[in-house]
């Protein structure tokens, strides 16, 4: 995991605006995590799995302030999708990213998917085939930091962070402390260098949210 | 496009580290209730055996299965035809039937080059040991063994130092493990009578060495090779009982390995010639745990060769269209 460096989606300095500050998103997720201890009627039998890279430093915060709500330890792990994507023939096969899942298992718990931007809904539907081949929790609920629209499939959160009306030629990029130093959520256009190595189609125009090749 | 792992030595530090990397994730799938992944569904890899084998074939049919592809097992022992031949028109009947990966073993050194550059076939060539040339993907999970054991599964293996011991005239073994160790920063060094070492040695990268009690207590890594006494047409040492004493790894020589240090084989053993009943049943050995990685390592493998739009390691051999 590099710190700092361009990545190959990273946005056009001159375009690129911050939607959510670190403030913003420090309470944007306070306010998650209460309705996920409101829904969930305590926070006993919940799993937080992250989507990697930035949906799980997105699901570790988000454990922290159950704990401080509840005082109660949130299982948290890490759940990689690139195996289960539609889009894998579409490009060059990638590196894969760490699975953690909790000691305990997810059987019989209510497993709360964690990711940075909501788009296409691929890559969620391609998570929830993936818990699929790993355990049978109670029920799975979906929670983002960014909700884009654009859903290329019938898949909603349960719980949203911002919802931010976009074009499809715009990118949100979720920067955290944990990977790039500081907190924020930037939409703009992607630099014109890397727009023509950018790919096509719907789960792929994820990658500046989520990128594969650290 | 042409995509291909053929020898230990196409593979470039970077690459053979995704290989390693990649198949440390999927080592856990092994551990999961449902051990299956989706990401080969629809794709034909084709196990195709000149020689006999029971670890590979069935380690790369298990890699095969749990990625989804649909394995075809073709076993070629007892063709009569002359080899280009028979190669060629199995090529042609494989390629027919629309394989996505032929997986060749091949008592013949080259017989993959061959099968990768021909023509005959679009699919990726994987080279699972051609006659005493190469066998990558034992090479790469020996390497991966050792970085389990060694290195807490991370990074390469800079400074290591692996003792290779035994057949290394007739061993694809050996050859691919000293190309692959030497691109990861190991130091190697080969230990065996010199009847048994190959012509051109010494351009290899590793030391040689006769004497097996002066290397073993600087091994982190000794790896004893299969006398294969099937590929033996003179006599290359006296007696089996001689060999075992000067080159055998017994317990005796065990106690000499530093407290950390790993005994390997790639199979099959000959108990009592190579290794002491004793040694390859020893905490130490990791005999078994190497069949498990192989299983993982070729899961890699066939994954970043056949998942995705092109080749995700840069492979040599690419023949342009």
């Amino acid at each position: 995991m590099t710190k700092h460096t361009p990545r190959p989606g990273d946005l056009d300095p001159a375009s690129a605006r911050a939607v959510l500050e670190a403030s913003d998103i420090a309470r944007v997720l306070t306010r998650v995590a209460h309705e996920i201890v409101e829904r969930a009627k305590g926070a006993d039998d919940v799993v937080l799995l992250g989507i990697p890279t930035r949906g799980v430093a997105l699901a570790r915060r988000l454990a922290a302030r159950l704990d401080d709500i509840e005082d109660a330890k949130v299982p948290v792990g890490a759940l990689d999708i690139t195996m289960y994507r539609d889009d894998l023939r579409l490009r060059p096969a990638r590196a894969l990213e760490r699975t953690e899942i909790p000691a305990d298992g997810l059987d019989g718990k209510l497993v709360v998917l964690v990711d940075d931007v909501l788009y296409s809904g691929r890559t969620i539907r391609a998570a929830l085939d993936a818990l699929n081949d790993i355990g049978r929790p109670r029920a799975v609920q979906l929670a983002v930091l960014v909700d884009r629209g654009h859903r290329e499939l019938p898949i909603r959160a349960d719980y949203v962070g911002k919802n931010l009306p976009t074009s499809q030629r715009e990118t949100v990029q979720v920067l955290l402390e944990e990977y790039d130093g500081r907190d924020a959520v930037l939409l703009g256009t992607r630099g014109s260098a890397s727009a023509a190595a950018a790919p096509i189609g719907g789960a792929a125009a994820q990658v500046p949210a989520t990128p594969e090749a650290e | 496009m042409k995509r291909h792992l053929i020898s230990a030595a196409d593979l470039t530090r970077d690459d053979a580290l995704l290989i390693l990397d990649t198949a440390e994730e999927l080592a856990h799938i092994a551990e999961r209730p449902i051990k299956k992944l989706p990401t080969l569904r629809g794709r034909t890899v084709v196990n195709l055996f000149f020689e006999d084998s029971t670890r590979t074939r069935i380690s790369f049919e298990a890699a095969a299965k749990r990625l989804s592809a649909d394995v075809i097992n073709f076993s070629a022992k007892g063709s009569s035809v002359s080899k280009g031949e028979s190669l060629k028109d199995t090529a042609l009947t494989l390629q027919a039937m629309g394989a996505d990966a032929v997986v060749i073993r091949h008592n013949a050194s080259g017989a993959p080059h061959t099968l990768a550059n021909s023509g005959w076939l679009r699919g990726s060539v994987v080279n699972a040991g051609d006659g005493t040339h190469e066998h990558p993907t034992q090479a790469l999970l020996d390497a991966f063994t050792m970085r389990r054991r060694l290195n807490a599964g991370k990074g390469d293996l800079e400074g290591r130092r692996i003792t290779i011991v035994g057949d290394v005239l007739h061993s694809r073994v050996a050859r691919s493990n000293v190309l692959l160790l030497a691109t990861l920063g190991a130091e190697v060094t080969l230990v065996a009578p010199p009847t048994l070492l190959p012509i051109g040695i010494e351009t290899w990268p590793c030391e040689v060495s006769y004497d097996l009690d002066a290397v073993l207590a600087k091994s982190d890594a000794v790896m004893m090779l299969r006398v294969q006494r099937e590929r033996m047409n003179a006599s290359y040492f006296p007696t089996e009982r001689e060999y075992s004493r000067r080159y055998g790894l017994d317990e005796k020589r065990m106690a000499a390995l530093p407290e950390h240090a790993i005994v390997m084989h790639p199979g099959p053993m000959n108990r009592g010639m190579e290794i002491a009943a004793d040694v390859a049943d020893s905490p130490r050995s990791t005999i078994v745990e190497q069949v498990t990685n192989g299983v993982s390592v070729r899961m890699a493998v066939l994954y970043l060769l056949l998942g995705g739009s092109e080749p995700a390691i840069t492979t040599s051999e690419e023949t342009a269209k």
